[in-house]
C-alpha cells in the first residue's frame, strides 16, 4: 500500500502531528515540503514509519517512542531530543544537541553533526557517519556515541557512563573524559552499533573514550 | 557570660564560624533552606482595611472568592484551583517519596496543586496528586513523555530565586538505588544537575521549545516557565514572548535543597523587589491576568498571600512552609537536629540526608517516620489557615474574591519596601522613584 502522503506546503504541523497521534494511525507516512518547518513527527508513541523530503527545523522526532522517522535532508537543533524508543535517521547533517537527553533508541546521521551531539544522552545509541561539533556528549550519562569522523573540542566533558568511540581525530577531550582499551567487548558492541546504523566501517580502525570518574565525588579539587 | 562582651555587626558569631569552617575544610559550605538574611518584604507592607470611603464584607460569612485558574492563554485543559496557594517543585531525591506523597495528598485535599521536581515523577505522586504540574528542567533527570501527558501542567525551569543561574545538586548520600535509577546515574554518585538546557539558548529558542510541548501534548496543558527573580521585568516580558500560559517568579528567598551558601545569600533579587517588575512587564503586553503570574520564596501567612495578590501576583506557590507543616524543624526532633549540630529552627542540612523529621532523606527508616496520610492533613490544615487568613484580610478591604486585592490596598512601613513594592510610605503620599 501506498503511504499516506501529506503536503506540509497546504498542511500545518499541528493537523500533521495529530494525525500521527491519533489512536489508530496509518502505518506509513510521507511528508512533503517541511520547508524546515519545527517539531514535525514530535511525541510519537507507536510503531510507524515516517520519512520526510527535505528539511527539518528544530526537535524533528523530539520524544520519539517505536516510530521510524527518516529525514532526507538536514536537521535542525535538538533532532531526537529525549528520544525514548526507535529509530531516527537523517540522510543529511544535523545542528546542535542531536539526540539530547535521550534515553533509548537509534539515531543515525549519515552527515556530521554540530556542537552538542548526544548532550546528556541518558541511554540512546548514535552512530555519526561525518564529524561531530565541540561538547559533544558533554554530561553523558550512558549510551553509545559512534563517530565514523573526526570529534571537536571538550568531548565527553564531565562524561558519566556513557561510552565514545570516535575513529577519527579528537580535536579534545574535555574534563574527565580519557581514552580507554578497545577490548573484545567493545569491539564486539561498535560492530553491533555499525551494522545497526547500515554503516560499512571496521571496529578496529575506531578508539574508545569514557569517563575517568574523577569527578564524581564532590571534594576540594573539583569543588569549582 | 560577661556582661560586656561585644559581638561585632560585621564578624558576628555565623561569619565567624564560617570562616573558621572554611579555613577547616578548604571547600565551601553547601545547605538547604533559603536566604536568611534580613530582607525587604512583605512584613514590610501593610493593608489599609475599609474605612469611611471604602465598605467591609462580614467576617467569614459573606463570600470572599479564593479560586484560580492557570493556563487560559493557550491551554485547551487549563487548571481551576481552588485556592491560590500552590505546592512548589521540590524533587524526589531531595525529599522522600513519603514526603512527595504527603505533598500530593494535602495539596489535593486543599484545591490545589503540586509540582515534581528535578528527577521525574513518582506514581505516589501522581496517585496521590489531583492537580501535578510537571517540571522540564535543564538535567531532564527522568523525563519521559509518558509522564509529560500524565501531568496537567508543564513547568520549564529556566531557575530558581535561591540560585538563579545555579544547576542543582544531589549528594551521594542521598543518591540510593530507586533516585539512581530514576535519574540513569551510578548509585551514590555527586551528582550534578546542569544550569543550561541541553537543546536550546536564548528566548527564541525557547518559543520552539514551548511548541514542541505542545505539540507532544496536543495543545492540552498549561506551559509555565519558571525563573529566579533578577532582571524579571525582562525575564517576564520574554516568556510571554515565548508564548508561556503561566509565569513563575521566585524570589532570593526561595527555598532550595543543596546550594552553596554563598550563591543563596548574594545572587538575586528579594521576592517583594521581582514581583511589581513582572506585574508590569505583564501590563505593558496587555496580558496581566491573562498570563498569569505565580510568585513564591518565603510565603508564610494569609497575609503573605493578600499582599503577594494585591501586587498583582494570579497565585503564590509555597515550599519552604509546606515542608515546615509536613514537620520540619519540630522542637520533638531537638535532641536528633542538635546531634547533628543544628537545632529545631535552624535545621538547613537539607543536602545531606540524615533529617531527622524524614523530609529531605532517601533513608528508609527516617522516611517511614512521615506518614504520608498524616502530613498530608497537616498540609491541609496550614493550607486552609493561609487561605482563611487571606480571606480575613480581604473580607476587611471590602473584596469579594481575593483577586479583587489591589495596590491602592496597600502601604510601605519602610522606605526601601515603598520603593520596590511601588506603594507609599504609610502615612504619606510618597511612593521612591515615582513621586516627589
Ligand atoms: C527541598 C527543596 C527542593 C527543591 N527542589 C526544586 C526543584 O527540583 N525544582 C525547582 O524548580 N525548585 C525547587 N525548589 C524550589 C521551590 O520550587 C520554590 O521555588 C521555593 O521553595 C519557594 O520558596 P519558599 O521555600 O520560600 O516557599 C526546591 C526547594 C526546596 C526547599
Amino acid at each position: 500500500m501506498d503511504p499516506m502522503t501529506v503536503d506540509l506546503a497546504a498542511t500545518p504541523v499541528r493537523d500533521l502531528n495529530q494525525a500521527l497521534h491519533a489512536p489508530e494511525p496509518e502505518q506509513r507516512w510521507r511528508v512533503r515540503n517541511p520547508r524546515g518547518a519545527h517539531a514535525i513527527a514530535c511525541g510519537l508513541t507507536r510503531p510507524l514509519s515516517v520519512e520526510i523530503d527535505g528539511h527539518v527545523g528544530y526537535y524533528c522526532a523530539g520524544m520519539n517512542q517505536h516510530a521510524a522517522v527518516t529525514v532526507n535532508g538536514n536537521a535542525g537543533v535538538g533532532v531526537a531530543e529525549n528520544m525514548m524508543s526507535g529509530t531516527v535517521r537523517i540522510r543529511g547533517n544535523t545542528s546542535q544537541s542531536a539526540g539530547a537527553t535521550a534515553h533509548g533508541g537509534l539515531l543515525v546521521i549519515e552527515g556530521d553533526a554540530a556542537a552538542r551531539c548526544g548532550i546528556s544522552m541518558k541511554g540512546v545509541d548514535i552512530v555519526v557517519g561525518g564529524d561531530v561539533g565541540h561538547m559533544s556528549a558533554f554530561m553523558g550519562q550512558a549510551g553509545r556515541l559512534v563517530v565514523c569522523g573526526d570529534a571537536g573540542d571538550a568531548l565527553g566533558d564531565s562524561l558519566y557512563e556513557a561510552r565514545l568511540y570516535v575513529k577519527g581525530a579528537v580535536k579534545s577531550l574535555g574534563a574527565d573524559c580519557v581514552e580507554k582499551p578497545m577490548r573484545d567487548e567493545h569491539l564486539t558492541e561498535l560492530a553491533g552499533l555499525l551494522k545497526a546504523a547500515e554503516f560499512d566501517e571496521d571496529p578496529a580502525a575506531f578508539r574508545r573514550y569514557g569517563s575517568a570518574r574523577r569527578l564524581y565525588h564532590f571534594k576540594i579539587d573539583n569543588a569549582y | 557570660m560577661n556582661e560586656g562582651l561585644r559581638e561585632s555587626a560585621t564578624f558576628d558569631r555565623a561569619t565567624i564560624h564560617a570562616i573558621q569552617r572554611a579555613a577547616a575544610t578548604g571547600v565551601y559550605d553547601i545547605r538547604g533552606w533559603g536566604a536568611k538574611r534580613r530582607l525587604p518584604h512583605f512584613d514590610d507592607l501593610l493593608f489599609l482595611g475599609a474605612s469611611m470611603s471604602r465598605y467591609p464584607l462580614e467576617g467569614y460569612r459573606e463570600r470572599c472568592d479564593t479560586d484560580v485558574v492557570l493556563g487560559t492563554r493557550h491551554a485547551r485543559h487549563p487548571l481551576h484551583l481552588d485556592i491560590p496557594v500552590t505546592i512548589a517543585g521540590m524533587s524526589f531525591g531531595a525529599l522522600s517519596a513519603n514526603a512527595k506523597e504527603a505533598l500530593g495528598r494535602g495539596a489535593t485535599a486543599a484545591g490545589t496543586s503540586t509540582t515534581t521536581g528535578d528527577g521525574g515523577m513518582t506514581p505516589e505522586e501522581r496517585g496521590q496528586s489531583r492537580h501535578l504540574v510537571y517540571q522540564y528542567l535543564p538535567s531532564r533527570y527522568g523525563m519521559n513523555p509518558d509522564d509529560l501527558r500524565k501531568a496537567d501542567a508543564i513547568e520549564i525551569v529556566l531557575g530558581q530565586g535561591a540560585k538563579p543561574g545555579g544547576g542543582g545538586m544531589l549528594l551521594g548520600q542521598k543518591v540510593t538505588d530507586r533516585v539512581a535509577g530514576m535519574r540513569t546515574l551510578p548509585v551514590g554518585v555527586d551528582q550534578r544537575s546542569a544550569c543550561r538546557h541541553p537543546d536550546w539558548t536564548g528566548p527564541d529558542d525557547l518559543t520552539i521549545k514551548i511548541v514542541e510541548l505542545r505539540e507532544i501534548t496536543d495543545w492540552e496543558k498549561p506551559i509555565y516557565v519558571k525563573v529566579g527573580a533578577t532582571r524579571t521585568y525582562y525575564d517576564v516580558k520574554l516568556a510571554v514572548h515565548a508564548g508561556a500560559d503561566v509565569v513563575v517568579v521566585d524570589g532570593m528567598q526561595g527555598g532550595t535543597a543543596a546550594t552553596q551558601e554563598v550563591f543563596i545569600e548574594h545572587v538575586g533579587i528579594p521576592t517583594l523587589a521581582a514581583l511589581p517588575q513582572a506585574v508590569q512587564a505583564l501590563q505593558e503586553l496587555g496580558v496581566h491576568r491573562k498570563v498569569q503570574l505565580i510568585v513564591s520564596g518565603g510565603i508564610r501567612t494569609g497575609a503573605d498571600v493578600a499582599k503577594a495578590i494585591a501586587l498583582g501576583a494570579d497565585a503564590v506557590a509555597i515550599g519552604t512552609a509546606a515542608l515546615i507543616a509536613l514537620g520540619d524543624n519540630h522542637p520533638r526532633y531537638d535532641a536528633e537536629y542538635r546531634a547533628l549540630g543544628s537545632a529545631a529552627g535552624f535545621f538547613d542540612d537539607f543536602q545531606d540526608g540524615r533529617d531527622p523529621a524524614g523530609i529531605t532523606t532517601q533513608d528508609d527508616e527516617l522516611a517511614d517516620r512521615l506518614d504520608p496520610e498524616e502530613g498530608g492533613r497537616r498540609l491541609a490544615n496550614y493550607l486552609r489557615v493561609l487561605t482563611m487568613e487571606a480571606q480575613t484580610i480581604a473580607r476587611a478591604c471590602g473584596k469579594a474574591h481575593l483577586h479583587h486585592l489591589e495596590p491602592e490596598d496597600l502601604v510601605a512601613l519602610t522606605i526601601e519596601s515603598a520603593a520596590m513594592a511601588r506603594v507609599p510610605l504609610a502615612g504619606t503620599d510618597w511612593i521612591p522613584g515615582r513621586t516627589r
